[in-house]
């Protein structure tokens, strides 16, 4: 018993003392635990619940949830653009400063809903679908950054891209409350469609500031030139339609009209050329039959025949796009799209990303003024060129107008190459469609140079250890006039060189030229063309038939006479 | 074991620590400005802009551009009518304040007001008359003009200049048809005086347009206003020195990466930064000096830096600094522009930009970056660092671009004058207009006439810009040029072109020069090719170069009655002209020397060991010469030889090198051709007369005048084919006739 229960007691009495230490420790673990995941509760959600009135949560993503702000009346207006800003005078270049990646950083509001006293918001649409898209991109972008005291430009998330839906001094009261706003300095608004009836003002009427504007539809007369980024108007057919790139060549239709609001004026005037060159010319227009929709959108009507829009574009070579109650319309966005080279008739338009595009390479641009010569003008253009557009238009298309991401990152590049111009991207880059720059060639010494003979060159011999046959090499060489210095590239690794292969001065190999040379160096070599096509991922030998002499070579002529006597005689 | 199981759970408990901070996100200290910034904001740092899950709306509705009622309202004419109303002065533009209707489709004159007595003229403006009068685009006529050009001399307005003229403002009304300045265009180089230095002009402009030098951005109009390069009284007038790049050193680094010598003002407008030069000078590479010695009492201002200044000023010399620089830096002065800037781009000193809101000389069509590094007043400090980040082959491009944009566009008052002037006809004419790769391009803009075609390929300039091009340059024409006229044509050439090898589109084209009428048909030889006759209109040596509509071709073999060229040669000289599209390539070759003596150039027939002309008797070249030798050389020339009938070949010669700077290709012929071009096998050949010779000389020192320098270029090269006259087997020669005799 005594030694049962010595037994028993030492036995399972040992056990629950581990039990106990277990406990302790478990218990311990347990409530380290308990204790991280209150920490955590209390850091994620208990700021939160005292914040939530200000400030709003990312697991609630609605733009219902953005915090409210009330404008009171009295808040202060900024005041409107100042036509003479300049990069150099309203843009506060310190705050982009030096980088060694020359990149602007570019910081993004967060979203508020702006509400006057009356609880009315600014706009009637709110953030819209397209702007939501752009911030997106931006602030995937590798121009974003979250920290506002590094940003150089700041993107308020107040969407003015329309201003039709705008109330224009609340959204200006708005903008002056951002946090940042510092007179509108380094700060950037898209802006599409400006203006508003009658007069339809071609920038944005909502007052500004500084802030720089990228706008869809300036004249010149409202473009800061250096300053303001010209943007096209987004087609929202962009996403809808995918139009497969056509080759460039001859189309169904010369001309084709598609535009719905044209003044009658020059409707006209349009008709007035169908008269005259018939077939050759498309005119369309709303379909009257259609009910009112989106769908009315996609079908443009001549007489009573329907057709598909944007695809009909992609019938004709050259697609009019004649300003309306804007200048920047949304087809030159769907003419582009479908390759058909643009008409633009909009006197004193700034085309988009004017800045850097050569618009000379894929548009017409004729003066609204000429609309009845323009079957004329566009008759002259060479058929190549035509392709030439054709192509470019496409390829302009989708680099820089086929998404709201695409606008937005070619206007913060054109911004950010101006405050790094020395970085900026070149014409080439901009320009040449991927099909051209992958043929082009851009030798690295372009000028045309005859280089005097003082500097001469520089000899440069490779050698394994034939040092007989190096210093006759050596000998000859340094004989010429405009040998400047003498290169010798020692090659041995103490390998003896096999026997027998010549390479210098061979008379007698001459005249059957390499035939005799070793078969296996041939195929070797052929190996290697192959290897080397095949990196380069295309042949960029040429064959030329033509050999370079001395002007009087082998001519029947003194050859004491001859500035090369000696050339040819082995 | 005690110590193992507390490992254990110690172990455990560590584990659970972490995952803890993984999952729930516990913070550590250090990252708590983060977790601050991000609850502020309510982002997280991966995923800043939130993806909305609701539906948002499209920024356009549908149906808004149609129920917008522009449609009702005012007409389009009545809207641009009231532009041109409103948008005057200051906002003058194309639109606005030119009248289109006075420059006639495809014309483009401008009217020169005649020279008043009494009025002094200073010379560069004279230079500046003279170039325009002796220009293309002059007429006497002011009712032909497009743009008019005042005879008063605007060019200095700095009222306490001695060339300042007086009255302006009265003499400019006085004109009748200045027109409150409508289709005018106003040189002028200075404006403002001290203190202020306000670009004014002391007059009014009314709606005339600026070519003004150091204008800045807040007055330039742009598309309105031409921003020309401030240029001294020595500049040349025509020609002009070439650039000093004279072969490219890789790496492109010279001796001094960043130089500057000039005058520093001490206070007032546009001080600041060369006041603030010195804290980047660094007495090695980075070399920028000032001095204060100028002015009548410079003392009385100095400062205290004057006197250290001035003494490391002296030490250096400003020439060999700007040919020994990779960099030279062009601060503002009093004005926007300096002289510096013309300086460092034709030293091949890369101009780094220091002058905030100067609209840089012909930016409208120039783009600076690729020649140029556009620096910030304001971030002078940065520069440095900013022009030693730039890569070598960076520097290597910018160099030589500057090369290219001096000799295009600023190394004589011509060209700056005439590039001024295209400028405005580019505007004026649109459609025939130039894009930015030909203005910033080799050859450049004023050689890349827009007339000629829209489309690039057809120039033989952007085939390696832009890719393959060159499908359609395996074609060629034939010109024929008989003159005078002796018996018809021989056309020895191509009968069979196709048994040749070159599958070719061939038309051939005789020009029938002569007054004795046209052969009878069937005396003319069978050919498998097109033959079109086309009768000189004027019976003139220029008619041979016209751009006649029915060269569809880009390659144009031009050639004379007498000459004898086989199809193999004429075959090879094709293979060769179709690398190097932009050259001549031709047979018989001649020469230039100077004559010290005469202190002339002189002209060589001689076989020499080098050549700088091929004969156009018999040359094959690019079809846009044709367009270039009729619409680009100007009438006293073109005039010259015709009178002479003589040196048109030469003329062509001197174009095409001035244009690509470049000698031509001589190629390979038979002997007997060498005889035969020299002019005995037909008696009446031009080429016996003895005048003839006397005439080419004068030609030479005439055409060397006009273009302002010699542009011919010497070449030692010919080309032969491959196995030219190499010992293998004549069967396996392609072009073996060429070496029978």
């Amino acid at each position: 018993m005594c030694a049962s229960g010595k037994y028993s007691s030492r036995g399972p009495a040992l056990i629950p003392r581990m039990k106990t230490k277990h406990r302790i420790y478990y218990i311990t673990l347990f409530s380290v635990v308990l204790l991280g995941l209150i920490a955590t509760g209390m850091f994620q959600f208990w700021p939160h619940s005292i914040e939530s009135t200000a400030d709003w949560s990312l697991d609630r993503r609605s733009v219902h949830d953005a915090p409210l702000v009330q404008l009171p009346v009295s808040n202060p207006i900024p005041e409107r653009g100042d036509l003479s800003c300049r990069m150099h005078t309203c843009f506060d270049v310190y705050r982009c400063g030096y980088n060694p990646k020359n990149r602007i950083k570019v910081y993004i509001y967060p979203l508020q809903r702006f509400v006057d006293e009356g609880g009315v918001p600014i706009s009637s649409t709110g953030l819209s679908r397209e702007y939501n898209d752009l911030l997106s991109a931006i602030s995937d972008s590798e121009f974003y950054t979250d920290d506002v005291t590094r940003a150089c430009l700041f993107v308020p998330s107040i969407d003015v891209l329309n201003q039709n839906s705008l109330r224009i001094r609340e959204t200006a009261q708005a903008l002056a409350m951002l946090p940042r706003w510092d007179k509108g300095m380094n700060h950037l608004l898209f802006n599409m469609l400006p203006g508003g009836p009658p007069d339809y003002n071609t920038a944005l009427d909502v007052p500004r500031d500084r802030a720089l504007l990228a706008g869809g539809g300036f004249s010149t007369w409202t473009y800061r030139q250096g300053y303001d980024v010209s943007i096209p108007v987004y087609s929202p057919l962009s996403a809808d339609v995918e139009l497969p790139e056509r080759q460039p060549g001859p189309r169904r239709y010369f001309i084709l009209s598609s535009q719905t609001a044209i003044h009658r004026e020059y409707r006209a005037e349009l008709e007035r050329l169908k008269e005259e060159n018939g077939e050759a010319l498309l005119l369309l227009d709303k379909c009257s039959n259609l009910s009112q929709g989106v769908a009315s959108a996609r079908k443009r009507c001549y007489k009573g025949q329907v057709f598909d829009y944007p695809l009909i574009l992609q019938e004709s070579s050259f697609c009019v796009v004649l300003r309306g109650a804007r200048l920047g319309q949304a087809t030159l966005s769907d003419v582009l799209q479908a390759g058909c080279v643009p008409v633009i008739l909009a006197d004193s338009y700034i085309l988009p990303f004017s800045e850097v595009l050569d618009w000379k390479r894929a548009s017409v641009v004729i003066p609204e003024e000429k609309l009845p010569e323009m079957y004329t003008i566009l008759k002259s253009i060479p058929h190549r060129q035509v392709e030439e557009m054709q192509r470019q238009a496409r390829w302009f298309w989708d680099a820089y107008f086929s998404s709201m991401k695409a606008i937005g990152m070619t206007t913060l590049q054109i911004i950010n190459d101006r405050i790094y111009p020395y970085a900026a991207r070149t014409y080439e880059q901009w320009n040449n469609p991927p099909v051209v720059k992958w043929s082009s060639v851009n030798s690295p010494l372009f000028l045309p140079l005859i280089p005097p003979r003082s500097p001469g060159f520089t000899a440069v011999v490779l050698t394994y250890d034939r040092i007989e046959s190096l210093f006759r090499v050596i000998t000859e060489i340094s004989k010429v006039p405009s040998l400047a210095k003498l290169l010798v590239v020692w090659n041995n690794q103490n390998k003896s060189p096999p026997e027998g292969e010549k390479k210098f001065k061979c008379p007698e190999c001459t005249a059957i030229d390499g035939l005799s040379l070793d078969q296996t160096h041939m195929v070797e070599r052929s190996e290697c063309i192959n290897k080397f096509a095949s990196v380069f991922g295309t042949m960029p030998l040429k064959v030329v038939e033509h050999r370079a002499d001395p002007v009087l070579y082998k001519d029947d002529f003194p050859e004491k006479l001859k500035s090369f006597p000696n050339i040819g005689s082995l | 074991m005690q110590a193992k199981k507390r490992y254990l759970i110690l172990l455990s408990a560590g584990t659970c620590l972490v995952l803890l901070f993984y999952f729930g996100g516990v913070q550590l200290p250090s990252s708590g400005r983060n977790r601050h910034d991000r609850s502020h904001n309510g982002y997280r740092p991966d995923q800043p802009w939130p993806h909305f899950s609701d539906p948002l709306q499209q920024f356009l509705l549908w149906d808004q551009p149609d129920t917008e009622e522009y449609n009702i309202h005012i007409s389009p004419r009545q809207k641009r009518d009231v532009n041109t109303s409103v948008y005057k002065g200051k906002r003058c533009r194309m639109d606005s304040c030119f009248d289109f209707s006075a420059c006639k489709r495809n014309d483009f004159k401008v009217y020169v007001y005649p020279q008043q007595k009494g009025e002094k003229i200073s010379e560069s403006y004279q230079n500046i008359l003279s170039i325009v009068e002796g220009s293309r685009f002059y007429t006497t006529d002011p009712g032909q003009a497009c743009l008019f050009i005042l005879s008063l001399d605007t060019l200095d307005r700095d009222s306490l200049s001695p060339q300042y003229v007086h009255n302006l403002k009265t003499k400019v009304q006085n004109l009748h048809l200045w027109n409150n300045g409508r289709n005018h265009l106003i040189f002028n180089l200075y404006s403002g005086t001290w203190p202020d230095y306000t670009e004014d002009l002391g007059f009014d402009i009314g709606q005339a347009m600026l070519a003004k030098a150091s204008i800045s951005t807040e007055i330039f109009r742009p598309n309105f206003d031409v921003s020309i390069p401030l240029f001294s009284k020595e500049h040349p007038r025509t020609g002009g020195d070439r650039g000093y790049l004279k072969y490219n050193s890789i790496p492109p680094f010279r001796k001094y990466m960043l130089v500057f010598k000039g005058k520093r003002y001490l206070t007032g407008i546009g001080s600041d930064t060369r006041n603030a030069l010195y804290h980047v000078h660094n007495q090695e590479d980075v070399v920028l000096l000032t001095t204060c010695k100028h002015g009548k009492d410079w003392q009385k201002h100095k400062d205290a830096r004057c006197e250290k200044d001035n003494a490391e000023y002296d030490k250096y010399d400003y020439r060999e600094m700007l040919h020994n620089s990779t960099f030279c830096l062009v601060p503002r002065g009093r004005r926007l522009g300096s002289f510096r800037f013309l300086e460092a781009l034709q030293a091949a000193c890369v101009p780094v930009m220091l002058s905030n809101g100067w609209e840089l000389p012909f930016s409208e069509i120039i783009n600076w970056n690729t020649a140029a590094v556009i620096g910030d007043e304001r971030l002078l400090l940065q520069i440095p660092s900013t022009v030693r980040s730039i890569h070598q082959d960076k520097i290597l491009a910018l160099r030589q671009q500057t090369q290219f944009l001096w000799e295009a566009y600023f190394s004589s008052v011509e060209k700056i004058v005439l590039t001024t002037l295209e400028i405005i006809q580019d505007r004026v004419l649109q459609q025939e207009s130039r894009s930015t790769l030909m203005w910033n391009s080799h050859p450049g803009g004023l050689f890349a006439l827009p007339q000629y075609s829209a489309h690039l390929g057809d120039f033989p300039f952007y085939y390696a810009t832009l890719g393959e091009y060159s499908s359609q340059s395996t074609n060629r024409s034939h010109v024929f040029m008989c003159h005078p006229c002796s018996h018809p044509p021989g056309l020895p050439i191509p009968a069979h072109p196709q048994a040749a090898g070159v599958c070719c589109q061939i038309t051939i084209i005789v020009l029938w020069n002569c007054d004795k009428p046209l052969p009878a048909k069937h005396r003319w030889p069978a050919t498998s090719v097109p033959v079109i006759v086309i009768e000189g209109e004027n019976k003139v040596m220029s008619s041979r170069f016209l751009p006649y509509e029915t060269i569809v071709t880009d390659a144009v073999l031009s050639l004379d009655e007498d000459t004898v060229l086989s199809t193999t040669e004429v075959d090879f000289a094709f293979t060769v002209w179709q690398s190097f599209p932009e050259r001549l390539v031709g047979y018989p070759a001649r020469s230039h020397f100077w004559d010290s003596n005469k202190e002339r150039w002189g002209y060589t027939s001689k076989w020499t060991n080098d050549y700088s002309m091929v004969l156009t008797g018999a040359a094959i070249y690019h079809r846009y010469y044709h367009f270039l030798y009729t619409n680009f050389l100007p009438a006293s020339l073109k005039g010259m030889v015709d009178q002479l009938a003589n040196c048109e070949d030469i003329l062509m010669n001197f174009l095409v090198s001035a244009v690509t700077k470049l000698p031509p290709i001589k190629v390979t012929q038979k002997k007997q051709y060498k005889e035969t071009m020299m002019g005995q096998s037909s008696r009446a050949s031009r080429w016996a007369d003895p005048d003839h010779f006397a005439q080419r000389q004068t030609c030479m020192n005439k055409f060397a005048n006009w273009f302002g320098g010699m542009p011919l270029v010497h070449s030692q090269m010919r080309l032969d084919p491959v196995l030219f006259k190499d010992q293998v087997s004549i069967l396996r020669k392609k072009y073996r006739d060429i070496e029978r005799l």
